[in-house]
Order: C-alpha cells, then sequence, then structure tokens
C-alpha cells in the first residue's frame, strides 16, 4: 500500500522545512502516515525512508521507539486507556475487566468487527478526573463501566 | 495586584483570544521587554526573581539562561524550547496552562526568547494534548497576525518564529537532551553532558529548554517586578505554584498557591481532605519520580528546600495520594512497571533493572516473593540510584521503591509472609 500523493506532499514539505536535513522530518513523516490509515507498515516505512534519504532500518528505529507510533493494524477508533499510578488507585482495572467481558477486548487486541482497538496508554494528564481514556482524540473522564458503554455507543 | 497570576485568566471551557487576552493586560510584558528593556536586563530580572524550574529538577532558570552565549559573537539560530510533554505519572498542571491561557504561554515564550535572543522557539507538546494543539496554533496564529511573531516585533528589531511540536510519545522526552533528540526527529536517547543545551544544543546550536509553568511566571515578573514576586512566596524561591492532588481525597484538582505551602493545607483545605472511610498513608508530593512521604511530613511546605530536607522533593507539585485501603506495593509495581515501559534502553541498569524489579515486584504482590527478593529489591534501589545510569530516568524511579521500603516495609514483608495480597480479597 503507498501513501497517498497528499501525504507524500505534506511530508516533502515538512522534510523541505526540517532546520538541519530531510532525517529530521522522520517524526513528522511518520505521524502524517498513521493520519492516513491508521497505522504504519513496511511499505510505508520503505516510502518514508526513500523520501527523507534514510535507511529502512533508520526509519523503522524511530518508528518503533514512540508510543503514539503503531507498527501493527489497528480498528477505527483506538481506545487509549491510562494505566499510570493515579489511574490505578482510582480503579482502572475494573474499566480493563469490562472492556474484556462486554466487549472482548484485552490490551492490544481488536474487536473482531474491527471497531476498536484497546491500548495500554502513560498517563493522560488528567489524574484529577481518574480513571480516564481517550477514543481518538477525545479525553473521556471519571469513568465508570456504566459510563464506558455509552461512550463506546458513539463511535461506530 | 493579584495573586494568582497564573490561573486568574485561566478559562478551560473557552480561553480568551488574543483580544481578551490584551484587555486583561495581556502582551504589556511584551511591549515593556522588548522596547524598554535589553535582554540582559531581563536575564537579571529572572535572576533576582529568584524563580525555580517547575519542571521537577527545580534548577534557577534565571541562572539557566546565563549560560546562554550572548552578542554579536554568538552562534545562531539559538532555540528556545519549551517542555510541554508533561508525562510525569501523576502530574496534570501544564494542561492547565496550555488550554486554558494559550495567549499566556505564547507571550511568555516571546519575552524569554527575548531575553535569551533566540531566533526560533519550539513548543514541544504531548501528542496526546489535542485541545492544547489546537489552542497553541490558534494563539500563534493570532500572534503573528498582530505583530507579536514574526519579523522586527513592534518595531524592536527583534524577529521570532514560534512552532508547535507534537511528541509521538514517549516520557524519556522530559529529558531536554532527549527531547532534543525528539525534535531532531531521531529516537528520544539522552545526550551526555557536557556540553550542555546551552551551548550545543538543537542541531547543535546554543538552546534554553525550560517547562510550561516556569515560562508562564516570566512575562508577570516583567510586569510587576521581582519583588511582588517573591512575596508571592512563602519560601526564598520567588512565585505561585501549581499544586494539584489525585487519589482517593474528596475533591481532586489543581490549585495555584503561594509556593512553599504545607502538605496539609493543600490535601486537606484545598482538596477536601480524604473520602470518608479511608485514612492517609503516604505521599509522592510531585509526581511518581519522587520519594513517599507520610502523615508525619504533613506540616512540611512543599518549597524546594523543604521537601528536600524531609527526604523527598518538590518535583512537579502535583502529590499523589496512598490511602490506607490501597495496596502500597501495587502501587509500586504500577510506577516501575511506567519506568520499565519508558526506559530509553540505552543504559544496562536501566534497561535491565526496571523489569527485573517489576517482575519481583509482580511476584511479591501476588504472594509468590522470598525474603531474598527483599534483599534484592533493597540493592537495586542503590544500584540504579544517582551516579550509576545514564540520566535520571531510574535514579527517578527508585525514589518511590526506596521510600516504600522504608516507610511501608511491613506490607512488603506481609505479602511474603502470607503469600497472597492482603488487600485482595
Amino acid at each position: 500500500m503507498t501513501l497517498s500523493s497528499e501525504t507524500r506532499e505534506a511530508i516533502k514539505e515538512a522534510a523541505n522545512h526540517a532546520a538541519a536535513g530531510k532525517k529530521s522530518a522522520c517524526i513528522d513523516a511518520l505521524l502524517l502516515a498513521q493520519r492516513e490509515r491508521g497505522w504504519i507498515d513496511d511499505e510505508t516505512i520503505a516510502e518514508i525512508a526513500a523520501l527523507l534519504d534514510m535507511t529502512v532500518e533508520d526509519v523503522d528505529g524511530v518508528a518503533t521507539f514512540y508510543n503514539l507510533l503503531c507498527r501493527r493494524p489497528v480498528g477505527r477508533h483506538v481506545i487509549r486507556l491510562c494505566t499510570s499510578v493515579s489511574c490505578w488507585v482510582m480503579g482502572y482495572d475494573l474499566l480493563l475487566q469490562h472492556l474484556r467481558d462486554r466487549h472482548g477486548i484485552k490490551p492490544g487486541e481488536t474487536t473482531p468487527d474491527g471497531r476498536f482497538t484497546l491500548l495500554p496508554n502513560q498517563c493522560l494528564g488528567a489524574c484529577d478526573r481518574a480513571p480516564v481514556f481517550m477514543i481518538d482524540d477525545d479525553l473521556h473522564v471519571d469513568l465508570t463501566p456504566e459510563k464506558v458503554d455509552a461512550i463506546l455507543e458513539k463511535y461506530t | 495586584m493579584t495573586e494568582r497570576p497564573l490561573t486568574e485568566h485561566a478559562r478551560l471551557d473557552d480561553p480568551l483570544d488574543l483580544r481578551g487576552y490584551t484587555q486583561v493586560g495581556g502582551y504589556q510584558a511584551v511591549r515593556t521587554a522588548l522596547t524598554t528593556m535589553a535582554p540582559a536586563d531581563v536575564v537579571t530580572l529572572v535572576k533576582d526573581s529568584r524563580i525555580r524550574g517547575r519542571g521537577g529538577a527545580g534548577f534557577s532558570t534565571g541562572l539557566k539562561w546565563s549560560f546562554m552565549p550572548m552578542g554579536p559573537d554568538a552562534p545562531h539560530p539559538k532555540y528556545l524550547v519549551v517542555n510541554a510533554d508533561e508525562m510525569e505519572p501523576g502530574t496534570f498542571k501544564d494542561r492547565l496552562l496550555l488550554e486554558g491561557t494559550p495567549h499566556q504561554m505564547i507571550e511568555a515564550v516571546i519575552v524569554s526568547a527575548y531575553a535569551i535572543e533566540a531566533d526560533v522557539a519550539y513548543i514541544f507538546l504531548r501528542g496526546e494534548y489535542k485541545v492544547a494543539e489546537e489552542r497553541l496554533n490558534r494563539a500563534i496564529r493570532e500572534a503573528y497576525d498582530t505583530g507579536y511573531l514574526g519579523k522586527n516585533i513592534l518595531g524592536s528589531g527583534y524577529s521570532l518564529d514560534c512552532y508547535v511540536h507534537t511528541s509521538a510519545g514517549r516520557y524519556i522526552c522530559g529529558e531536554e537532551t532527549a527531547l532534543l533528540n525528539a525534535l531532531e526527529g531521531k529516537r528520544a536517547i539522552p545526550r551526555s553532558k557536557p556540553p550542555f543545551p546551552q551551548t550545543s544544543g538543537l542541531w547543535g546550536k546554543p538552546t534554553i529548554v525550560n517547562n510550561v509553568e516556569t515560562l508562564c511566571n516570566i512575562p508577570h515578573i516583567i510586569n510587576h517586578g521581582k519583588d511582588w514576586f517573591l512575596k508571592l512566596s512563602l519560601t526564598t524561591s520567588g512565585g505561585t505554584k501549581l499544586y494539584g492532588v489525585s487519589g482517593k481525597v474528596k475533591t481532586p484538582g489543581t490549585w495555584e498557591l503561594p509556593m512553599g505551602t504545607t502538605a496539609r493545607e493543600i490535601i486537606e483545605q484545598h482538596a477536601g481532605g480524604m473520602q470518608d472511610g479511608l485514612r492517609l498513608r503516604g505521599f509522592l508530593p510531585g509526581g511518581a519520580s519522587t520519594d513517599f512521604l507520610t502523615p508525619d511530613h504533613l506540616d512540611v511546605m512543599m518549597g524546594f528546600d523543604a521537601v528536600q530536607a524531609a527526604g523527598s522533593r518538590l518535583g512537579t507539585g502535583t502529590m499523589i495520594i496512598l490511602d490506607d485501603k490501597t495496596c502500597p506495593v501495587g502501587m509500586v509495581r504500577n510506577m516501575i512497571a511506567f519506568f520499565a515501559h519508558e526506559s530509553c534502553g540505552w543504559c544496562t541498569p536501566c534497561r535491565e533493572g526496571l523489569p527485573w524489579l517489576e517482575k519481583l515486584l509482580a511476584a511479591i504482590e501476588e504472594g509468590r516473593g522470598t525474603e531474598q527478593d527483599l534483599h534484592i529489591l533493597d540493592e537495586h534501589v542503590r544500584l540504579l540510584g544517582p551516579g550509576m545510569t545514564y540520566c535520571a530516568l531510574a535514579p527517578g524511579a527508585m525514589a518511590p521503591l526506596g521510600s516504600a521500603l522504608i516507610h511501608f516495609r511491613e506490607d512488603f514483608e506481609r505479602h511474603i509472609r502470607e503469600k497472597r495480597c492482603p488487600w485482595k480479597h
């Protein structure tokens, strides 16, 4: 699968704009590619490497380093459940249990209908409203198992 | 004059736009600094205000700036980088400033960049902070349109460009040299120091990295002076502090209070005290990488020196509460799991040590631990401590573990003795 011409142009622009050579646009390029299809496959890594005059290994080294870059397929929506200390104290494990029992997904898994992927996430910086998760770009706070069901309804 | 300069005009639901912000006195500091002060005057003022960094390390901001090469012979471009990568577990204070008063952040960037004669400023923002990203970018556009950013700002001859860079996510990016590698598009591995970023930072050029809250104070220091700033604080270091409390208290939240407010006032008054039926057992004063304090420390002033004297660090000033119905071993296990995951993998003690500790803590919590495991934990607190690793990540991780082994040792021993977690039924 190749990148759209739009994304290719955006990556080229980021590379030209970069202060010290194309390489410094590597993270931007990966984020742009991921925005297009949700995750980054091997072909995309090779394409970005060619665009930025980098080796495939160097690009993959960056892609596999960062938490928000996905190297495996994800569903239409990504649930990022905060698993850090305040959410742990406030009982995020109840939410994990609920997502497993009611929606059939454990961390790292995608629902069979391809709707949701559940990923653990580091502290989301909303500790006064714990437990919390993000779905795509939206933060949801003060979660309970009941609230989770109502929220998930909104993402089709 | 306000006693809550940072949050007086913070509005999380609908932050002030440039016009509204200007009406409440915003961008006055840009006018004052760029048209009546030399960069060196700003640095001196900041030094005299005795402000210390709010990102965790507490280094003197004025001193940090004074290491920047200045004048016509300094290498250019020079950079100011805002560390807005709020990833310390239990920390949620910079989000309030970024989302609630985006123009205050931009004004802070302009006057601070002017002080160090920076040509370009980057705001290194957590990828998860989507609302902040949108609001900062809007504020930057407005500032360009009004002539507060760009070429020859207010006819002063000073020019500055400002960009938001969203991170792809990794705790180590909070370490300033790792952050610079991330900005350069690389894996975020810390660099060896020296050279310090002031002499060789972003793309090898002079660079200053400061925390969001730290910088947001600078316009107010310029507007009201050092004496006013020093008086805001109950300690020898100036200013207010954004304190936060999370965990099982009645009203968790963030409050701007005088620097040096006691833990008791913050927890009992502002956070409403413990939830009914729960007792306070301990608290991490400033994020996951600070040592546990206990109810005996409630009257400690939450300032840099007093918290250090009590055996911990002020850190980010956002407390995490341990109550008497939460397992201390489980809590520490959660934090060590975080640090093990976030280790960049560069140096061996951190890469290999943290996952081992995570496994040991899991064994103890699940009732499979032995006396020997406790000794291994003790030893690793020393082996992963200050001076033993490449950067401060592993020593930070040892803070909650080492202090828990002291304050809650009986809880660890009970897990081993009873071969189960006493908090689970």
